[in-house]
């Protein structure tokens, strides 16, 4: 078993979470007890329909919502102590957002070396990694451009750049794609992977879209709405590297068919 | 004709017939010369200002005033703006303050001013940054606040400290609404200057105007109109810069 999560080292580990968000009559459960642990350079989904907290747990897990119980680790430290993040927990933690969240008072270049800046790196060293990591993702030619003068999907690329500056050990994606047209979707997805895979890092990815959910991970987690919970773990059992043909393929359709049979069962 | 050859012909027309009608009406409706003279004998009443050395020195002072009162309001402005969006218990402490400020036309503190401050350049300096203040402040409120939770989100997972946050973050973000907010101050500065003059002292383009009226010297008083004018339009297309300068990407400057 590849992803034995007791023989291996885990690099981020979930246990007995729980979160509520207000309380007394209106108090609303947005994940209920949920366990999972992730060992290095796994790449897995957390998919679910609206409402089932899977945004809510990788915000927790990233150090930006308290948990109500439980306990999130990366590489066996704690994020949360009571509900102060711990900043050295969260260090080797990076996260890419629904929105490519780009400052318009940076160039891209500026956009994409900005934690390395705020890491105290030297302009000139900062510039150069940023530089490299822009090729990587197909931005050579943006460097100096705002990113206002940028397209959607080559905003969420320079925005995946940022986030894979500061060489993360954990990369937390909360539907960074959501927004593109299904081409760029496609094209993107394709070279997620590839950077995922080179890079050698932890990914975790928030997505309702089952197709793309199979297509990148090892495995996916399946949740519920009301009470949010997780309902399944299914392992991706396709070879590395992956190509945008094995969507054709039989085994991934069926794939597929056992992810929606276990999303609508937890419905 | 071509739209760019109408656009430069155009308000030299409209401009030249005003000039036009103005001197006809002056001499057809034999209008004394005390109230309004001709446009001929204003140009060159200011013709013979700017060449001395008092012109000058006056409107050195009031510049001085506006300027110094515009730096402190957006000084205070920018402050007190970034620290009631951080910390809101100021804010609802201060809000009676404010409201109540607002509510005062700044302009009848000016005697008060002189009271306290005496007939120096100090009392017009504060009249000044009193009636630039509001614009700025509320300006810089507004900017501080409206920081998306989005955005601090990054700055959070980038472990930024608070100096990191706001010279990256905050203050950008805030730039374009509180330079706007500064376009408007610097006029408004202008006009504490003025008023402070015409009030108490020997100095500065409105104690001028106001000398030329009891001389009855009234193409003179439309000289320091005009100079006052000019320099306003010096500080206000200034700040414009400073606008485009430090945010060039804000939809307002109309530059991608």
């Amino acid at each position: 078993m590849p992803f034995d999560s007791n023989a291996m080292e885990k690099e981020v580990s979930v246990s007995g979470l729980t979160k509520i968000f207000g309380d007394g009559d209106t108090a609303v459960t947005a994940i209920a007890n949920a366990d999972l642990a992730l060992v290095p350079g796994e790449f897995v989904s957390l998919l679910g329909p609206s409402g089932c907290g899977k945004t809510t747990l990788l915000r927790i897990i990233a150090g930006l919502e308290a948990p109500t119980e439980g306990a999130v680790e990366v590489r066996g430290q704690s994020i949360w102590n009571g509900k102060t993040r711990s900043t050295a927990a969260t260090r080797p933690v990076s996260m890419m957002f629904q929105e490519p969240r780009l400052f318009p008072w940076f160039s891209v270049l500026d956009n994409v070396a900005l934690p390395l800046r705020v890491a105290r790196v030297d302009a000139k060293t900062r510039r150069e990694r940023a530089a490299r990591i822009c090729e990587t993702v197909g931005l050579k030619d943006f460097l100096h451009h705002r990113p206002t003068a940028l397209s959607g999907g080559m905003r969420q690329r320079a925005s995946l750049a940022r986030a894979l500056v500061t060489d993360p050990q954990v990369l937390l994606l909360d539907e960074p794609f959501g927004a593109l047209d299904a081409m760029t979707r496609d094209s993107l997805n394709l070279e997620l992977m590839q950077v995922c895979a080179r890079a050698k890092v932890t990914t975790m990815l928030v997505t309702h879209s089952i197709s793309e959910a199979a297509f990148l991970s090892d495995r996916v987690v399946v949740l519920a709405p009301r009470p949010a919970r997780i309902t399944d773990i299914i392992e991706m059992p396709f070879d590395r590297p992956r190509d945008l043909d094995l969507q054709q393929s039989t085994q991934f359709q069926s794939m597929v068919g056992r992810l929606r049979r276990a999303l609508s069962e937890g419905a | 004709m071509h739209k760019n050859t109408l656009r430069t012909i155009l308000p030299i027309i409209s401009v030249t017939s005003f000039l036009a009608l103005w001197t006809i009406y002056v001499h057809t409706a034999e209008v004394s010369a005390f109230v309004l003279p001709p446009p001929d004998a204003i140009v060159v009443a200011l013709f013979e200002m700017v060449q001395t050395r008092e012109l000058w020195d006056h409107a050195l002072v009031t510049v001085i005033e506006a300027v110094s009162g515009f730096l402190i309001a957006v000084t205070l402005g920018v402050s007190l703006g970034f620290i009631m969006a951080r910390v809101p218990p100021v804010e609802w402490a201060a809000k009676p303050f404010i409201v109540l400020m607002q509510l005062i036309p700044k302009i009848a503190l000016a005697p008060l001013f002189i009271l306290w401050f005496g007939f120096g350049l100090e009392s017009k300096i504060f009249i000044a940054a009193a009636l630039a203040f509001f614009p700025v402040f509320s300006n810089a409120l507004q900017a501080f606040k409206s920081i998306e939770p989005g955005d601090k989100d990054v700055f959070t997972m980038l472990q930024a400290n608070p100096v990191q946050r706001f010279f990256l973050l905050d203050l950008p973000n805030a730039l374009p609404v509180v330079l706007t907010g500064a376009e408007v101050a610097v006029v408004l500065a202008m006009i504490g200057a003025i008023v402070g003059e015409f009030i108490g002292g020997n100095e500065g383009l409105g104690y001028l105007a106001v000398a030329h009226l009891q001389n009855l010297a009234v193409p003179e008083l439309f000289g320091v109109i005009v100079i006052l004018a000019m320099v306003g339009l010096v500080l206000y297309t200034l700040i414009g810069r400073l606008r485009t300068w430090f945010s060039p990407w804000h939809v307002s400057t109309g530059v991608a």
